[in-house]
């Protein structure tokens, strides 16, 4: 039985970290996350956890690393900034096959950018941002209710895939406040952590490593990361789609983003445009084939994000060409409105682009 | 003799460390080389007088010195 | 009746080693896997390699390992003691790696008082790249990215992490010994030991700085190497004991 509670996205992402099992967490304070590091620093310890604020976001992710690859669940979060400063660990946990979840907050960028919402670090989460070849598998929620459910999933999927996972919210999710119900969550039949270092006793010792000097090893172990992520997007893609049976046109959202979105497609329907939305909550692995699919029905589709163009490289990649594929955007830490939103509608609707 | 030390030929890579720590100069360079080119050092000990001291071992970087000491009756 | 009085520790592989003849790794990897024997702690260890020559230290010690990125061993090391906080931990680190790019990591786990043990191998400059310019080069030397000689005006001086750790309270034994000869072994050996001893006590933070020759990155054979341990590192970093338990103080 689930309890009903009023709080804000970044507590919301502590406490869904706790009922996932989580009992470590390594940050450091950054706009518009640090009431996740707050929070945990009391909640923490109250269920026998632990809590470190890191000298950096460097060395917070580095004890990810440690606390992970030692078989425990393990939380960071960050925004931009920060988020760029764990990429080199972020490829490491990857490359060591670690479980780990990340979120980020994001903010508008670039450099020290602003504290306001944005989601322009997409291609950061979800193209590599670290060095290498390798995949975080990248959740995108939309309302702090779901931003509960997809941290609590996070640990689940991390573990399943042995990867890190990460959360990509924008500081309004961080920031509101909303009613949200901690549902207990069955458990999940996991793979057993018999790699994790642990001291060596009755058995061969682990090595918790990345470093492969032969090519040929590499070669092996890099198919090896990919064979997961082909498993990811077989098994593990979440998409949304909203009112799309009817649609003429079609728009793509994720996040806030999609909230606002969902606004304008009522008001346009009041208008007799049939407006539907295909929303992905998996951004890795992305919905190419809804995407396919959709762009079979409709002629053209708004892409609409709080960057100037990031998404919208990979719905081109599923519509490939079978629909016209539009782009709004505001940037900056400005979000873009309904009225917006329906005028650019409006301006497809006419043909005028 | 009290004492004595066998050197793993493989292992060794003529830093010659123990050469200069052994206090009666009983550690030399060998004129041979290994499988991987080095000359390893060689024990010669003639009149017995290794006394077992541990000090070539002990400076030792490759772990190549065993050394072994008459028990005391 | 010949007995054994001097052998491979158990915890070491018996396999060669990949460092240039005369290294000083070789002698501090034996020192530490001796104490693990002695402490027979080998199944409740875990390490923490760095990025430099010693990265691949997990062929040579047989215990849990972590393979760290450059610098970040005493972070990887706070993850996985607050996890196993009953385990010991060891992170092993070069001069780049701790005194570079690691000095916030090395600092902060200093500070925080984390119970684990820091061995420090300090030889003044970057082998395993080539024989650059560390932060623990002295005044003088040539290296690769200092070919005229360290100067403080475009260099800096080197960096006495020894003495600057012991300065924060949260640090609980902080040494510098060097391998350089087997009387400078045998002291290096019983504070390693002594170290390693303050962590199985609970008794927090422990760091040993090895002052350990590099011929090949020094350009010269292995004996002169360690005769310039003696006549020029050891009057930049001295020897001792820099800060000891409360406990241990008379």
């Amino acid at each position: 039985m689930g309890e009903k509670v009023l709080i804000t996205g970044n507590e919301a992402i502590g406490e869904a970290a706790i009922r996932a099992g989580c009992r470590f967490f390594f940050g450091y304070p950054i706009t518009p996350q640090n009431k996740i590091p707050e929070y945990l620093s009391y909640r923490l310890p109250q269920v026998g956890g632990c809590f470190v604020q890191a000298e950096s976001e460097i060395a917070a992710i580095y004890m990810v690393f440690g606390a992970a690859g030692a078989g425990a669940r393990v939380l960071t979060s960050s925004s931009g900034p920060g988020i760029s400063l764990k990429q080199e660990g972020i490829s490491y946990i990857s490359a060591a096959e670690l479980p780990c979840v990340i979120v980020n907050v994001m903010r508008g960028g670039p450099g020290l950018g602003g504290i306001l919402p944005s989601q322009s670090d997409y291609f950061q989460a979800t193209k590599g941002g670290g060095h290498g070849d390798y995949h975080l598998l990248v959740l995108a929620p939309s309302t702090v209710q779901e931003t509960v459910n997809l941290v609590m999933d996070a640990f689940d999927l991390a573990d399943k895939y042995c990867n890190p996972v990460m959360v990509l919210a924008d500081g309004y999710i961080g920031q509101m406040m909303e009613p949200v119900e901690f549902k207990e969550k069955p458990p999940k039949e996991l793979p057993t952590k018999d790699w994790a270092v642990t001291g060596a006793k009755n058995r061969p010792r682990n090595l918790i490593k990345s470093l492969y000097l032969d090519p040929e090893e590499l070669e092996q172990h890099n198919l090896k990361l990919h064979r997961k992520y082909l498993e990811m997007a077989k098994n593990d893609v979440r998409v949304e789609t909203y009112l799309t049976d009817d649609a003429e046109i079609i728009i793509a959202a994720y996040g806030t983003v999609a909230r606002i979105a969902k606004t304008a497609i009522k008001i346009l329907r009041e208008k007799g445009i049939k407006v539907g939305m295909v929303r992905p909550i998996t951004v890795f692995p992305f919905p190419y084939e809804t995407f396919a699919k959709i762009s079979e029905k409709v002629d053209n589709i708004l892409v609409v994000e709080m960057s100037l163009g990031q998404m919208i490289e990979d719905v081109k990649l599923g519509v490939c060409g079978r629909a016209k594929v539009h782009f709004y955007g505001r940037v900056g830490g400005m979000v873009p409105t309904y009225d917006e939103i329906v005028r650019e509608i409006e301006k497809i609707k006419r043909g005028q682009v | 003799m009290v004492g004595k030390i066998v050197i793993d030929k493989e292992l060794c890579k003529g830093c010659a460390l123990c050469v200069s720590a052994c206090p009666q100069k009983l550690i030399v360079v060998a004129e041979e080389i290994n499988s991987k080119g080095y000359h390893p050092a060689e024990f010669v000990d003639s009149k017995g007088v290794c006394t077992g001291c541990t000090l070539c071992a002990l400076t030792c970087p490759e772990v190549a010195i065993e050394v072994f000491r008459e028990e005391k009756t | 009746m010949m007995k054994v009085v001097f052998e491979r520790p158990k915890s070491m592989f018996p396999v060669p080693t990949h460092y240039c003849p005369g290294c000083g790794h070789g002698i501090v990897h034996r020192l530490l896997a001796e104490v693990i024997d002695e402490f027979g702690i080998r199944e409740r260890v875990i390490g923490v390699a760095p990025v430099g020559c010693a990265v691949l230290i997990y062929n040579y010690i047989n215990c849990d390992m972590y393979e760290a990125a450059h610098g970040r061993a005493p972070a990887i090391a706070t993850g996985c003691k607050r996890v196993h906080p009953d385990l010991i931990l060891f992170t092993y680190q070069g001069d780049g790696d701790l005194a570079s790019i690691g000095t916030a990591e090395i600092i902060h786990a200093a500070n925080r008082g984390e119970n684990i043990t820091v061995l420090f191998l300090n030889n003044a400059i970057y082998g395993m790249t080539g024989g650059q310019m560390a932060p623990t080069t002295i005044l003088g030397q040539r290296t690769t990215t200092c070919p005229l000689g360290r100067s403080p005006k475009r260099d800096g001086y080197p960096i006495r992490i020894a003495e600057m750790l012991a300065t924060l309270e949260g640090a609980t034994y902080i040494a510098r010994v060097a391998v350089h000869n087997p009387r400078a072994i045998i002291a290096a050996k019983k504070a390693l030991k002594k170290a390693f001893e303050f962590q199985i006590n609970g008794l927090g933070f422990s760091l040993v700085e090895f002052l350990s020759p590099c011929p090949t990155g020094w350009g010269m054979p292995p004996a002169e190497a360690t005769k310039w341990v003696e006549e020029n590192m050891i009057p930049t970093f001295p020897l001792g004991e820099f800060k000891v338990p409360k406990s241990e103080k008379g």
